[in-house]
Parts: structure tokens; C-alpha cells; sequence
């Protein structure tokens, strides 16, 4: 008789070798890969962002011709959002979700694999672009009519626009995982007042990714009409309205920050209390807020647009949304203090990374409120002002807790700790160079530096903030250079770090390092916010059944519980590993270039082969329907 | 000799503290300054809202100080040996709805307040304006229109201490008009007629800039305001509605090469056949301080290499290079640097 350990690997284990890395399901591999391959992104969204601050070191100078210039910043503004913070959130979110709720994968495998291989060939046909030198090169945010074939009649805009249709499929169907797993699929007793905080902010972050990101592909499509087949949705001689785009644009583009901070504000969430070795203070406030931001975070993209020419009646009714949402905001950051003041935090590296994020954050939260204000704004807006401020709150907000998060959570991943002295190094890099970089972008904004130029004149104030900012640019990359470094040096010679090196109070601390295939070998029965806290018996290894647990290993099998109180309701059987997301994926790929070249070989291939890749990921087979 | 000492002690610590302070606001005050920065206004908007900034600046620096605290606070408690308290603390939580939402909301609304009467104070005084002038962005200079038919490019006179209303339009994409030490901005937006008004206090060249990317030469986008004494002003205006001096000698000849080359094919001179109207009119040209909305200064030598070698000069600029010889170049310059 084969221990319990041993029947779940046998129904649990993929195939191994380089076949399983295309047709894992595993939730944890995906993560990683969605992780490794957001850190790419990253990679090359700040080499963009190194010439970019190249060419501004100086005034008038030459490095980057004004298109070259133009595509840098385009795409480094896709890049850090669409290919490396969404992501890498989704990563941190697809493996760790599922382990502090208790389960042993995502609701719907395949389509989580779907959504990597979708990402990864978004990101590969977007940066494909630069092979004939036509990346986006109208900004993040597109506006039109500039954006309109009149004004820009390469490809770049289609690379733009069929790019974010395409990921946006992978962020959507992710978004869909994500509920339908934090709601349905937790251990018994994981109330909703106990889930992780963590698990709340992904939730949010997925709540916000199904309204908001429909906005965004409506308008690219509406866009890719106009351009490609003459359209005139955006064309105002023709009764259109470039206006228009910038509502749907920022319909979703303000939800977006929170959908890239509110997962991040988890992560710090879930490592203050651990390393300040206290429950965190006001968690109902925390998530009430997160669920706040959430909402309110749709009332307030017009303070986007307050130079366009709105009426100063609506105006006022966005500037007051976003004085709004700065109290979900300061609850959640006041509640982070006063924990850390109760508690005796541990001034180790991720830890480090989370007093980073407060200071640095709450700099951009101070100058966000001042940009809802309609006359203040009307100065600042599309200035470097502007620019200081979205990098204080996204690499504030974000930056810091995944970089927090890689010492925090890889040790999960891989079972290796990652280095101390490495980590410090680079955290204090990091810190000096951030700030270094963007604070005295402030100042350029308030001396009248417009964003977006490529160059400017000498003697108008601008030189040696530029500079300073170049310079603190080049200290951020070997600050971002190190934590790579000591990742990479991990794999080797990382001291062992056991099932919970930081004395964790969240259920993924239950499992080892890395964790098995199944990840629990029981389903736990919950009992408290803090499980591992409370429920001793979690740390001596799997939580008998006699004490509630569930085995589950007649099959490959997932516990379903209920919405509320998080009790069992039933058993559901898991789909195994396949290739059809893997070539599903690549069907779409070629239907996109279809449509990019105008080729009817290639929009036709593509077609079929996506109707064939659907029919075979849902082809019968027998009684147990895979999804 | 104890008190002497200690006096000597307090005079030091005094002069050490006031030191810093002294550097601080110099260094805070040079660190504001410069041809376009907002914080050294000289106009009706810009001041109000600079009065808005300071007021948000203070603000936000005390609620930093007060988050800087407990980071320090919290780095303190890292060294003290204990285990913490781990059970729920109803006092923290009455502190984080205290700090997290009613400080906060008090202040906001205080500061919205302000705000929009600011808003509403601006907005009611840019009604009793006289003048009207016209702005047309396009891709990358600014048409300036005058109610009495003057025309010019990248300058906008306006008289001193006097609202003067801009009604803001675009040719192409959307840019934006902004002149920060006079007002905030506003975009010019296919389809609309936007407005925005601004008043000069003192004499003065203010830089303006396009605000919004708007392709290739968004960087090289720039107007200035020039705040007049209203007679002079008056001067100005009558003058810039009237045609051009005739010229005279070789600048003759070189109205006749203009005229007779692809130049008549998009700018136009008042008195002249050419009245087309795609790049700046050129009635003027030589009263103007730079050349292609501020790309280079308005000297003979640029002015020969914008018309021979415009993508030199602004690549990607709509303006076609000019082939001339020598000779036809000189005459042509002649004329060009008689237009007044």
C-alpha cells in the first residue's frame, strides 16, 4: 500500500522533460513562467528606459533620432504595464493564490495556461515591431487623431492595437480564473473574513480587469476599424471624435493603476504581519478599502482629461472622485504603519523592500490628490510632474513589493533563500536611484519640462536635473542588476530554506519548499485568519482527516467549497496536462499577423487553426469534462 | 566662565542651525527658477494657482513627516528583544480610521474647497476680457490670429495687466497651449474650439510650449508670450495688420524668386499674391525672435538653412527643402530679412 504522498504524486506529476514545460497545467509552473518571463519584459522595458534618460542627460543631444525616441517610450510605457507588471502580479497571483487558500491548482488549468502562452505571443508579436523599426510610437496612451493612419500610416499603431486585443484576451480569461477560484475553490472554514489580504488584492485586481479592460479593447478595435478598413469613429471632420478614445482609453487606464497596485498592496500585506511577527491591524479596514479602491477607482479617469476642454460643472465631480479615493488609499497605509509599530519587525532584505514601498508610495499618494485638483492639474498635466508622480506610485506600489516579494516568496518557489548581503545591497541601490531618478523630475515639471520631448534647450533650468535623473537611472539598473544576480546565484548556492523560513502565518508556509505537485497533502480545514499561527498541527505536516482535512485521492480532484463560509459543497475533477492552449495560442498568433499584413493565407490559417484548437481543448472524452 | 561657555555653546548651536536654513532657501529658491517655471508666476492664473501649490506642498510635507515617523518608529521597535503583542488592538483600529479617513477627509475637503473656488474665481475673472485672440496648433508651430486681421507664428503679444481671451483650435492633432508662468493649459482638439485666457502682470517674453506629444517635433513646439505696455501694444497690433515694407534693390528680386519658386505654395506675405495659408504667414517674418516655433534663432545663416535644409534643421518638419543657387539664396534672404 502506497503511502497517501505517493498516490497523490502518481495522479499528480506531469510528464517531465521539455514537452510538460508546453503542456503544463501545474498552477505553479505557470506562475513561474508568467514571473521568469514578465522579468524579461521588465529587462527590456528598462533598457527603453535607459536610452531614454541617455538622450535627456544632456540638452540637445543626439543619440535617439525623434521616432527612435518616440518608440522607446511608447513601449516602455506598454512594456512596464501590459507585459511586465500585469504579469508578474498574475504570476505571483497564480502561484501563491492557490496555495494560501488551500487548493491544489486554479479553477480552469488549461485556460491558465492558455493565458501564459496568450501573454508570451502578445509580448513576442509587440516587440516584433522593432524588426522593421515600427514599434508603437504614440504613447501608451494612443491618443488619435495622431494616432489615425492619416498621421501615422506605418504599422506601428496595428502593432499596438491588435497587441492589446490580443493580450487582453490573456488578462481577461486570467482575471476569470482568479474569481472563480478565490470564490469557489477554498479549504473548508477559509470564511471570507479570513482569506489572506493577498488573496484580496488579486481578487480586486481581477474584479477590475473584467469592467475595465472591455473599455480598452472596445477602442483598440474601434481604432484598428478606422485604420484598416476606413472607419470614422475617431475622425472629428467626419463626424467622429478623437475625445472619444480618451475616455474609453482612461476608462480603463486609471483602473489599470489600481489593478497593477491593489495585488501589489497585497504583497505587502501578507509580509508585514510575518515580519513584524503580528496580525496585521485592521484587516477588515484593508479589505474593505482594497474593495473601495476597486469601485471608486472607476469615478475618476476624467482627472486625465481636465485640460481637454470638459465643462468645469463635470469637472468638479471627477476632482472630487479622486480626493475620494485617497482614503481607502490611507486607511490601507495607516494600518501598514501602526502593524509595523505594534510588532517587532525583522529588517531583513523583503522587509527592507516594504519600508521602501511606504516611503516612496506614500510620496506619489501625496502628489496624486494634488493632480485632482482642477486648476493645479492644469499646470502639472503632461508635464515631468506627472511623470515624477505615476513612477512614485507604480514603481512605489509596485516595484518595491515584487522586488519584496523575491525575497520573500522565491525561497517558496525554488527552496532556496536568496542572499542577504546581495539583497541589501540592492535594496539600497534601488532606493538611492529611484529617488535619485524621479524626484527631481518634480522639480522639472514645476520648470515647465513638457513629458514626451525628446530634447530640450539649455537654459531653461532643465540641465542638471536631467542629469541627476540620468545618473540615478544608471545607479536603479545595478541596484535591479544585483537582486538578478543573487536570483540566479540562488538556484546554486542558496542556503535551504525549509518549508517556512520567515514564520509565516498564511497556508502556502504549510507545504515545503518547493511545494509538491499536489501541494497539500491533505485539503485543510481552517480555523482561524492565521492558520499557521493558530493551527499548530499544520506545521507538523499534512492535517490528518480526523481533524477535518480532505485527502481527495480517488482522482485528480480539487475541493469546491461555498462563496461565504467556505464550506465544502464538491469535488471536482481537474483536467491533466495538454498542448491544446499551447497551439490554440499560436492559431491566434497567425491570425494576428493575418490581419497585421493583410494576408488571407495567413488570417485563414489562423482562423482554422483556431476553431480547430478550440474544438480539440473541448473535444468529449468520456465522462469527466476537462476545462 | 560656565555660563560664558554655555553661551558661547547656544551661539554655536544657533549660527550651525540657521545656517542650514539659509542654504536650504537659497537652495530651494534657485532650485525653482528658471524661464518657465511656474512657481516664479507673472500672470493672474499662474499666480493663484502657485498660491494652490504651496498650500498642497505644506500639507503633504507634514503628512510625510508624520508617515516618515513611524517608519522610523518601526525600525526603533525592530531592536527590542520581546515578542510583540499578537492579539487585535481596537485602539490601532480606531487610529487607522482616524488617520486613514477622517484627518484625511477633513483636509481634502478643505482642499477641494479651495479649489474650486479657485477654479470658479479664474474662470469668472477671464470674462471681462476685450480681446480676443485666435491660436491654431498645427503640426509643429502656432498660427496666431488678431481680431483686426493680423496674422503671425509663434508669438502671441498681449497687453499688460489686462485679461486677454485665446480661443484655441487645432490644424491637425491635438497639441496643447501652455505658458507656465502665465497659465495653465489647454488643449486644441479637432472638432472643438476650446478657450482659455490668460493675463500678463509684468513686461515680458513668456516661453510657451506645447504640452500635449503631438509626433515627431513635440519637443520643438514652442511660442512666446510678449506682455506689452498697452500703447506699445497698440502700436504693435496696428502694425502687424499691415502689409510688409516693399522691397527695394536685390530684396526686389528676391520677392520675385519667392514668388516664383514652391515658397507661394504654403506661406503667405500681406501685399503679395501669396495668401496661402498651410505654414506661417510670413508678413513679418523678420520681427520674429526665432525660426520654426523656436527650433533655431531667427539669424541670416539659420534662416538660409531652414529654406535649404528644413529637415536639418526640425526633421520631419512639413516644410520642403528649397533648391537655390548662391546667388537667388542671398537676394532671397535680402528680402526675407526686410519683411518687417
Amino acid at each position: 500500500m502506497a503511502t497517501l504522498a505517493q498516490r497523490l504524486e502518481a495522479m499528480w506529476a506531469e510528464r517531465p522533460g521539455l514537452g510538460s514545460w508546453i503542456t503544463t497545467v501545474d498552477h505553479k509552473k505557470i506562475g513561474v513562467k508568467y514571473i521568469y518571463t514578465s522579468f524579461v519584459f521588465f529587462v527590456l522595458g528598462g533598457l527603453e528606459s535607459l536610452l531614454i534618460r541617455a538622450q535627456l542627460a544632456r540638452p540637445n543631444l543626439e543619440l535617439l533620432d525623434p521616432d527612435a525616441f518616440n518608440q522607446m517610450f511608447s513601449m516602455h510605457g506598454i512594456t512596464m504595464m501590459f507585459l511586465f507588471a500585469m504579469p508578474m502580479l498574475s504570476g505571483f497571483g497564480n502561484y501563491f493564490v492557490p496555495l494560501m487558500i488551500g487548493t491544489r491548482d486554479m479553477a480552469f488549468p488549461r485556460l491558465n495556461a492558455f493565458g501564459y502562452w496568450a501573454f508570451l505571443a502578445g509580448g513576442v508579436f509587440l516587440y516584433s515591431s522593432f524588426l522593421s523599426g515600427n514599434a508603437p510610437n504614440d504613447g501608451w496612451f494612443n491618443y488619435v487623431p495622431l494616432a489615425n493612419k492619416e498621421f501615422t500610416p506605418g504599422p506601428n499603431i496595428d502593432f499596438y492595437c491588435l497587441g492589446l486585443i490580443f493580450l487582453g484576451i490573456s488578462s481577461t480569461g486570467g482575471a476569470i480564473n482568479f474569481i472563480v477560484t478565490i470564490l469557489k475553490m477554498r479549504a473548508p472554514g477559509m470564511t471570507l473574513n479570513r482569506i489572506p489580504i493577498f488573496v484580496w488584492g488579486e481578487l480586486a485586481m481581477s474584479l477590475q480587469i473584467v469592467f475595465a479592460l472591455p473599455a480598452l479593447t472596445a477602442a483598440a478595435l474601434m481604432l484598428e476599424l478606422d485604420r484598416k478598413f476606413g472607419f470614422n469613429f475617431f475622425d472629428a471632420a467626419e463626424g467622429g471624435d478623437p475625445v472619444l478614445w480618451q475616455h474609453l482609453f482612461w476608462f480603463f487606464g486609471h483602473p489599470e493603476v489600481y489593478i497593477v497596485v491593489l495585488p501589489a498592496f497585497g504583497i505587502a500585506s501578507a509580509m508585514i504581519p510575518t515580519l513584524a511577527r503580528r496580525s496585521m491591524i485592521g484587516y477588515t479596514y484593508i479589505v474593505l478599502a482594497e474593495v473601495a479602491t476597486a469601485l471608486i477607482g472607476f469615478g475618476v479617469w476624467v482627472h486625465h482629461m481636465f485640460a481637454v476642454g470638459i465643462p468645469a460643472l463635470s469637472l468638479s465631480f471627477f476632482s472630487a472622485g479622486s480626493m475620494m479615493v485617497v482614503l481607502p488609499t490611507a486607511v490601507q497605509v495607516f494600518a501598514w504603519l501602526i502593524t509595523l509599530v505594534s510588532g517587532r519587525p525583522v529588517l531583513k532584505t523583503p522587509m527592507l523592500f516594504v519600508l521602501g514601498f511606504i516611503f516612496t508610495f506614500v510620496i506619489g499618494g501625496l502628489t496624486g490628490p494634488m493632480l485632482g485638483l482642477v486648476p493645479f492639474d492644469q499646470q502639472v498635466h503632461d508635464s515631468y510632474f506627472v511623470v515624477a508622480h505615476l513612477h512614485y506610485v507604480l514603481v512605489g506600489g509596485a516595484v518595491f513589493p515584487i522586488f519584496g516579494a523575491f525575497y520573500y516568496w522565491l525561497p517558496k518557489v525554488t527552496g532556496k533563500m536568496l542572499d542577504e548581503r546581495l539583497g541589501k545591497w540592492s535594496f539600497w541601490l534601488i532606493f538611492a536611484g529611484f529617488n535619485l531618478t524621479f524626484f527631481p523630475q518634480h522639480i522639472l515639471g514645476l520648470l515647465g519640462m513638457p513629458r514626451r520631448v525628446y530634447t530640450y534647450e539649455a537654459g531653461l533650468g532643465w540641465d542638471g536635473y536631467n542629469l541627476a535623473s540620468s545618473v540615478g537611472a544608471g545607479l536603479l539598473t545595478v541596484g535591479i542588476a544585483i537582486t538578478a544576480l543573487n536570483i540566479l546565484r540562488s538556484r546554486r548556492r542558496g542556503a535551504p530554506a525549509g518549508p517556512d523560513p520567515w514564520g509565516g502565518e498564511t497556508l502556502e508556509w504549510a507545504s515545503t519548499s518547493p511545494p509538491p505537485d499536489y501541494n497539500f497533502e491533505t485539503i485543510p480545514r481552517v480555523h482561524s485568519r492565521e492558520p499557521l499561527w493558530d493551527q499548530p498541527e499544520l506545521r507538523r505536516g499534512a492535517q490528518p482527516v480526523e481533524a477535518g482535512a480532505y485527502a481527495l485521492d480517488d482522482g485528480h480532484q480539487v475541493l469546491s467549497t461555498s462563496v461565504v463560509d467556505a464550506t465544502p459543497q464538491a469535488v471536482l475533477h481537474m483536467p491533466h496536462a495538454t498542448a491544446w492552449p499551447f497551439l490554440l495560442a499560436i492559431a491566434l498568433t497567425a491570425l494576428t499577423y493575418g490581419i497585421l499584413l493583410e494576408s488571407p493565407l495567413l488570417s485563414a490559417l489562423g482562423t482554422v487553426g483556431t476553431v480547430v484548437g478550440i474544438a480539440g481543448w473541448f473535444w468529449p472524452q468520456g465522462e469527466t469534462q476537462e476545462t | 566662565m560656565r555660563a560664558l561657555r554655555r553661551g558661547h555653546k547656544l551661539r554655536a548651536v544657533g549660527a550651525g542651525r540657521r545656517a542650514p536654513i539659509a542654504v536650504l532657501s537659497t537652495l530651494l529658491t534657485a532650485a525653482c527658477s528658471g524661464p518657465a517655471s511656474m512657481l516664479e508666476p507673472r500672470g493672474t492664473v499662474a499666480a493663484r494657482v502657485e498660491g494652490l501649490w504651496w498650500l498642497i506642498f505644506w500639507i503633504a510635507t507634514v503628512a510625510f513627516v508624520v508617515v516618515l515617523g513611524f517608519l522610523f518608529v518601526a525600525v526603533i521597535r525592530a531592536r527590542r528583544p520581546d515578542e510583540p503583542d499578537r492579539s487585535s488592538s481596537p485602539s490601532g483600529e480606531r487610529f487607522v480610521i482616524a488617520s486613514g479617513v477622517v484627518v484625511p477627509a477633513v483636509v481634502l475637503i478643505a482642499v477641494f474647497v479651495v479649489s474650486v473656488r479657485d477654479t470658479s474665481d479664474l474662470a469668472r475673472a477671464g470674462r471681462s476680457s476685450r480681446l480676443v485672440v485666435d491660436v491654431v496648433a498645427h503640426d509643429w508651430w502656432w498660427e496666431v490670429r488678431y481680431p483686426n486681421g493680423g496674422v503671425t507664428a509663434n508669438e502671441i503679444h498681449v497687453p499688460v495687466g489686462e485679461p486677454v481671451r485665446i480661443r484655441l483650435q487645432t490644424a491637425d492633432v491635438i497639441h496643447s497651449f501652455w505658458v507656465p508662468r502665465l497659465a495653465g493649459k489647454v488643449d486644441n482638439v479637432p472638432g472643438r474650439v476650446n478657450w482659455t485666457w490668460l493675463q500678463a502682470d509684468r513686461p515680458g517674453r513668456y516661453r510657451g510650449q506645447c504640452a500635449e506629444f503631438c509626433g515627431l517635433q513635440h519637443a520643438k513646439m514652442e511660442f512666446v508670450v510678449v506682455a506689452q505696455p498697452a500703447s506699445e501694444f497698440a502700436a504693435w497690433l496696428n502694425d502687424i495688420a499691415s502689409p510688409a515694407q516693399a522691397p527695394t534693390g536685390v530684396a526686389a528680386v528676391g520677392e520675385q524668386i519667392f514668388l516664383g519658386t514652391t515658397c507661394v505654395g504654403c506661406h503667405a506675405i500681406e501685399g503679395t499674391e501669396a495668401d496661402a495659408t498651410v505654414g506661417p504667414d510670413l508678413t513679418h517674418l523678420a520681427d520674429r525672435e526665432t525660426l520654426m516655433a523656436g527650433a533655431v534663432a531667427n539669424t541670416r545663416a539659420n534662416l538660409a538653412r531652414v529654406i535649404t535644409h528644413p529637415q536639418a534643421v526640425k526633421p520631419g518638419a512639413v516644410m520642403p527643402p528649397t533648391d537655390l543657387s548662391p546667388d537667388q539664396l542671398e537676394a532671397l534672404l535680402d528680402y526675407l530679412q526686410g519683411l518687417r
